[in-house]
């Protein structure tokens, strides 16, 4: 690991205007710690900023408000979360082990970089990690690899399962930077790699994230979070599916679905939502709409599985979601 | 050799199993080394910031000077040689690590000493009371929950977390809650066995 100085502001403030000027905010650490050891990474500045008063969960009216401080196993235990919103309990739980997501914050589950192993290899190409040295996944193992948005310079998955919860939900994030704050969907944090793999999210400098807001509606609770993966724990999703129904009178109001495991962001699929509205909540309906997700798909040698996999396990847990009482 | 020198120990000075196998290595390493001049480095240069911080270990207020890329594992057993708490993978995926800091299990490897001035750290050599296991300890015992021991510290400070969180009502629930970590001489059956009896008695 580099050597690096490890700063810890007072205020929100001082925190900004050091990752303004260079530094690097760390919270739990899960993903910078490890990268840093195998010298992925080498910030020379760290700002902790695990001592600010950006944690807790609240409840304004119908919204949700996730401080971007709170611990992923806080978040799922919450019983306003698992009340207002079970999906981001749900798909939080199937994410990391226990140990880690007492460690992890929400802010920093959102930011986590991929787990490409080419990232992490360093005599690897790997755009992401040093712009213009290619990328190795694309002709090498790429089994666990995106099948959508991905470009002929990374094909990286987004690790995360809660961001592709979040994204099915249209949950908004409130940044704050040196120049005052914003607000916007937590969609639109996430580039698409295109030639620029190494930008992944749309903060700018020192902007930091401080929490996350998820607005109520009837269909919060036919609200689902399906994970295919290797093993029944503890594993990254080969495929994962959020879906949340609003039905009103036997019929889809409003489908909302995002996918995981196949997009090199969290994945909003609006065809299948648009394939939805307005159907009786039924297999035939699911599987036409199921079909339209791997539109534009390219797949790799290794992940052609997903083409398949993926309309199948969109169906599931659409059922699953239709079965919620 | 015995892992406890108060059992029974030959006169003379006390030598830990640890102590003897580093004395050993040294040894082996010392013989097997090239001439100065042909150990070319390209570690990073020493750095002599430190952090100054206090944590409490097993009850014990400890004040440290770390390096702030020490984590908190290695400072466990490299400065204050408490080395029942393993290193496994070193990033974050075996739970061999597994320590409880103010309350909750987490991975020591993956965190820093010097985030955690203040903390309040539980490790397993912290757990037997006036020569009396721990519960857990003495479950893993009767369920086998172990063949090799290496991963048998973090699996039971992961366990105590497990059963403190209400994650040990069933062996599918304890299966699931425990997945982070990993035995590979696969005593997972014992395993669960003593995470559910220990539950099963507090």
């Amino acid at each position: 690991m580099f050597p690096f100085v490890l700063e810890k502001p007072q205020s929100t403030e001082d925190a900004i205007a050091a990752a303004a000027s260079g530094a690097r905010y760390i919270a739990g650490g899960t993903t910078l710690v490890d990268l840093m050891r195998e010298e992925v990474e080498g910030p020379e500045r760290l700002v902790d900023i695990n001592k600010l008063p950006l944690g807790g969960i609240r409840v304004e009216g119908e919204d949700l408000v996730i401080g971007a401080l709170a611990r992923m196993a806080e978040v799922a235990a919450d019983p306003n979360v698992q009340r207002l919103q079970p999906l981001i309990a749900e798909s939080l739980i199937e994410g990391a082990s226990p140990q880690l997501r007492n460690m992890a914050s929400m802010g920093g589950n959102l930011l986590q970089r991929v787990r490409c192993p080419y990232f992490r290899m360093l005599d690897a190409g790997c755009n992401k990690r040093t712009p213009g040295s290619g990328c190795a996944a694309i002709e090498g193992l790429n089994a666990g690899h995106a099948i959508l948005g991905t470009s002929d310079h990374c094909v990286a998955t987004h690790p995360s399962d809660v961001a592709v919860a979040l994204v099915a939900l249209y949950a908004t994030m409130r940044v704050r930077g040196s120049k005052g704050e914003r607000s916007f969907p937590v969609e639109e944090l996430f580039r698409l790699p295109g030639d620029t793999p190494h930008l992944e999210h749309t903060l700018l400098p020192g902007e930091l994230i401080m929490e996350i807001r998820v607005a109520g509606g009837p269909h919060s609770h036919r609200a689902r979070y399906l994970k295919v993966r290797d093993r029944a724990s503890y594993e990254f999703a080969l495929v994962s599916a959020a879906v949340a129904l609003s039905i009103e009178g036997g019929v889809i109001r409003q489908a909302r679905l995002a996918v995981g495991g196949v997009g090199t962001r969290p994945w909003r699929l609006r065809n299948c939502e648009a394939a939805l509205a307005g159907k009786r909540p039924e297999r035939q309906a699911f599987e036409e709409a199921a079909q339209l997700a791997t539109q534009g798909a390219r797949p790799l040698h290794h992940n052609q599985f997903k083409v398949e996999l993926l309309p199948r396990t969109i169906v599931r847990a659409l059922e699953m979601a239709g079965e919620v009482a | 050799m015995t892992e406890n020198p108060s059992e029974s120990h030959p006169p003379g000075p006390i030598m830990s199993r640890r102590e003897t196998l580093q004395a050993t290595a040294g040894a082996v390493a010392l013989a097997a080394l090239p001439p100065l001049s042909a150990t070319a480095t390209s570690a990073p240069a020493l750095d002599t910031n430190t952090v100054t911080l206090t944590m409490t270990v097993n009850g014990r207020a400890q004040t440290l000077s770390v390096d702030p890329r020490q984590s908190i594992l290695d400072v466990l057993r490299e400065t204050l040689n408490l080395t029942g708490t393993k290193k496994g993978c070193n990033q974050g995926a075996c739970g061999a690590c597994t320590v409880l800091v103010d309350g909750r299990r987490i991975v020591s490897c993956l965190t820093l000493a010097s985030m955690h001035d203040g903390a309040q750290i539980e490790t397993i050599e912290g757990l037997e009371k006036d020569g009396v296991l721990h519960p857990l300890q003495e479950a893993f015992v009767e369920h086998e929950g172990l063949q090799c021991g290496f991963c048998t510290p973090g699996q039971i400070m992961s366990g105590l977390g497990c059963i403190a969180e209400g994650h040990a009502g069933s062996p599918e629930e304890i299966q699931f809650w425990m997945s982070g970590n990993i035995c590979r001489c696969g005593a997972y059956p014992g395993i669960v066995a003593a995470v559910a009896d220990a539950a099963g008695r507090t």
